[in-house]
């Protein structure tokens, strides 16, 4: 008591100091979003302990102020008079929605010919949410499970097997538009299909599955989970792949590789022509060796 | 000397006083006896430079694994690469700077001379010609003389002949595939069969006819093909099949697609050949929601809910549709074999128009 009377003392002669009010305000204010933070945050509400009722309303809520202007009040999508505004959202599934919104692609920020990657703006507990809500709209795939895209249940052998299988299916059915190794490539009007080589597993899953934008949709049951696997696999395996053949220069072909072929090559050689060419250091003195010094 | 004086033109008066050269002025290499001397060990030392490049090359070839990797590269490569270049490098800059600072330095000025030879040698040249006229009677022997030209005439006939090594012409070898109605289609390296359900709105696959994808579907095997009557293809003859017989199939929404499109499809699933009419690239850029497929190496684009119709690039013919329908297994099969060649033009191929209005038993 007389420790606490004194500490009191000692604080009450602070307390005309004028700085008194602003400490008491921080003060405050640290403790009230300290509560806020480790009793009250929604984002800290237990995760399993929400029912799926619980998340569909949130993801609902999240729908309505985020994503209803564009795909409708109740995800139905919206005709204008020149075509569609936002497809109709019913059988996209939850997969589809964590793709669009995880890679930050939904929402769009402005429209365009293709919704561009970017930082995801919802938290991954909200993309849960609004993923369980669009799935209740009708039945599509679902989020897949890291046993699908992963394959780490298997032995080494067999994952090597894999990734040459995978690099096949990708030869085969991904090339065309992403590139030879998964970094992207231009599509008409201003499109393109993007650069493969950061996206993560889960999402190069779901797009094979959903078939996002321009791109077709592989289907499980064509494309089947181990085919997918093995493709991501394979995508993995190309930053392990040593540069045989030099700097891959962005592995674009031979729009990257004649561009630096005509910089530096053709200009080292202008370069040397220049230096063949030149001049030489001259002097003032006139007489050269073997004419004797005495003139 | 006093000859080709006269051969010069002579000089006309220049309405300025010709400066002539400008007095030479000497580099230091010429003047001072030291810098000569260490232009010559600096020529000498890249020649040496390179000598060691060309050593270290061996010294690489031998010593370097070739499975090495050295900041994401293949050490091998990258040591036999810059050893190389460094070699060749040194003896180029060497010899320049050898020219540059030791070879003479001297300017030369030589004059031009008319292009015409003189009167005499003229003269002398058409005589002997005459002479050699003369002498041989070409002129008076006209029998010696068309002979002759007929035989040079002949002597280009065996080389026209061996211009038919070129062919043989193909034939009908580029008008048919191994499609035949019943053929079942196949997803291109998993080998496995389709059903019309595996198969969304937007979906496309890569496909092949069964027999040419070398892992057949778990649920048939070699034997079992062979009596259905699609032996698996083997080899060379498997390769040249599958250079012409690769489709895709694609599923789209059915009022996409027009109705004589949909006549040969299934339930908005239509199937066409892979390989652009323009230089036969293989083509699987498909865009779903506009329905184009587009070539990679020159932007020909189709459009696939209207019977592969070019809407731009340079390719002049639609991509040919294969008509495709379902088994009593419920798995995707060809109605009939292509109904025109696949492909590029050739020059035996009919016109389009030739093809037209054909339609599948």
């Amino acid at each position: 008591m007389r420790l606490l009377n004194r500490s009191a003392g000692r604080l009450s002669r602070h307390r005309r100091s004028r700085v008194a009010g602003l400490v008491v305000m921080l003060l405050g204010l640290l403790l009230m979003g300290g509560l806020y933070q480790a009793v009250l945050s929604p984002s800290n509400a237990d995760e399993a302990g929400k029912s799926d009722d619980q998340l569909i309303q949130e993801g609902r809520e999240l729908f309505l102020v985020g994503c209803a202007f564009c795909h409708g009040q109740n995800g139905e999508g919206i005709n204008s008079q020149d075509g569609q505004y936002g497809p109709s959202l019913v059988g996209v599934g939850a997969a589809a929605v964590h793709f669009q919104v995880g890679t930050g692609r939904m929402p769009m920020q402005n429209p365009g010919q293709q919704a561009p990657a970017k930082d995801a703006v919802y938290s991954d507990s909200e993309i849960e949410a609004l993923s369980a809500y669009v799935a209740s709209l009708g039945p599509g795939p679902e989020i897949p499970t890291s046993a699908q895209y992963t394959l780490d249940h298997l032995s080494e052998d067999e994952r090597r097997e894999a990734v040459v299988r995978g690099g096949q299916l990708f030869l085969t059915n991904c090339t065309a538009c992403h590139n030879f190794d998964g970094s992207g490539g231009a599509m008409p009007w201003g499109k393109y299909a993007p650069a493969l080589r950061d996206t993560s597993a889960v999402h190069l899953y779901e797009a094979m599955q959903t078939g996002p934008q321009q791109m077709p949709v592989f289907s499980d049951e064509v494309l089947n989970p181990e085919d997918k696997a093995a493709i991501i696999a394979y995508l993995d395996s190309i930053d392990e792949r040593a540069g045989q053949g030099g700097f891959s220069l962005g592995g674009l072909g031979p729009v990257s590789e004649g561009m630096f072929a005509w910089l530096f090559g053709i200009g080292g050689l202008v370069g040397f022509a220049y230096w063949i060419a030149s001049h030489t250091t001259r002097t003032d003195k006139k007489t050269k060796i073997g004419e004797g010094t005495h003139s | 000397m006093t000859e080709h004086h006269e051969t010069l033109p002579a000089v006309a008066e220049e309405p300025l006083a010709n400066p002539g050269l400008e007095e030479h002025t000497w580099r230091p290499t010429d003047i001072d006896e030291k810098a000569e001397k260490r232009a010559e060990r600096q020529v000498a030392t890249w020649f040496i430079l390179s000598m060691v490049f060309a050593v270290l090359f061996v010294v690489a070839y031998f010593s370097i694994d070739k499975y090495e990797i050295v900041m994401g590269l293949g050490a091998m490569n990258v040591s036999l690469g810059v050893t190389m270049a460094g070699s060749l490098l040194c003896v180029g800059i060497g010899i320049i700077h050898w020219a540059r600072k030791l070879m003479a330095d001297v300017e030369i000025a030589e004059d031009r001379h008319p292009a015409a030879s003189s009167e005499e040698d003229r003269q002398e040249t058409l005589a002997a010609l005459a002479a050699g006229l003369e002498e041989s009677g070409l002129g008076r022997r006209p029998l010696v003389r068309n002979t002759l030209l007929g035989a040079l005439g002949f002597v280009g006939l065996p080389l026209i002949v061996a211009l038919r090594d070129i062919g043989p012409l193909p034939g009908k070898k580029l008008e048919k595939t191994i499609w035949k109605a019943g053929t079942r289609i196949v997803n291109d390296v998993t080998g496995r069969w389709i059903r019309p359900t595996d198969l969304e709105i937007g979906q496309l696959v890569n496909a092949e006819p069964e027999g040419l994808v070398p892992t057949p579907d778990p649920r048939t095997d070699e034997a079992d093909m062979a009596a259905r009557g699609v032996p698996m293809q083997h080899g060379h003859h498997a390769i040249v099949e599958k250079a012409k017989s690769a489709v895709i199939v694609v599923r789209m929404e059915p009022k996409d697609i027009t109705e004589k499109t949909q006549n040969w499809g299934y339930e908005g699933i239509l199937c066409y050949s892979k390989i652009c009419t323009h230089m036969g690239c293989p083509i699987a850029l498909w865009e779903q929601q506009t329905h184009h497929l587009l070539c990679p190496c020159h932007q020909s684009t189709f459009d696939l809910g209207d019977k592969g119709r070019v809407v731009f690039g340079p390719a002049t013919r639609a991509l040919p549709q294969l008509p495709i329908g379902v088994d009593d297994d419920g798995f995707l099969i060809a109605r009939s074999g292509f109904l025109e060649p696949v492909g590029p033009s050739y020059f035996e191929r009919n016109s389009p128009e030739s093809y037209e209005g054909r339609e599948p038993k």
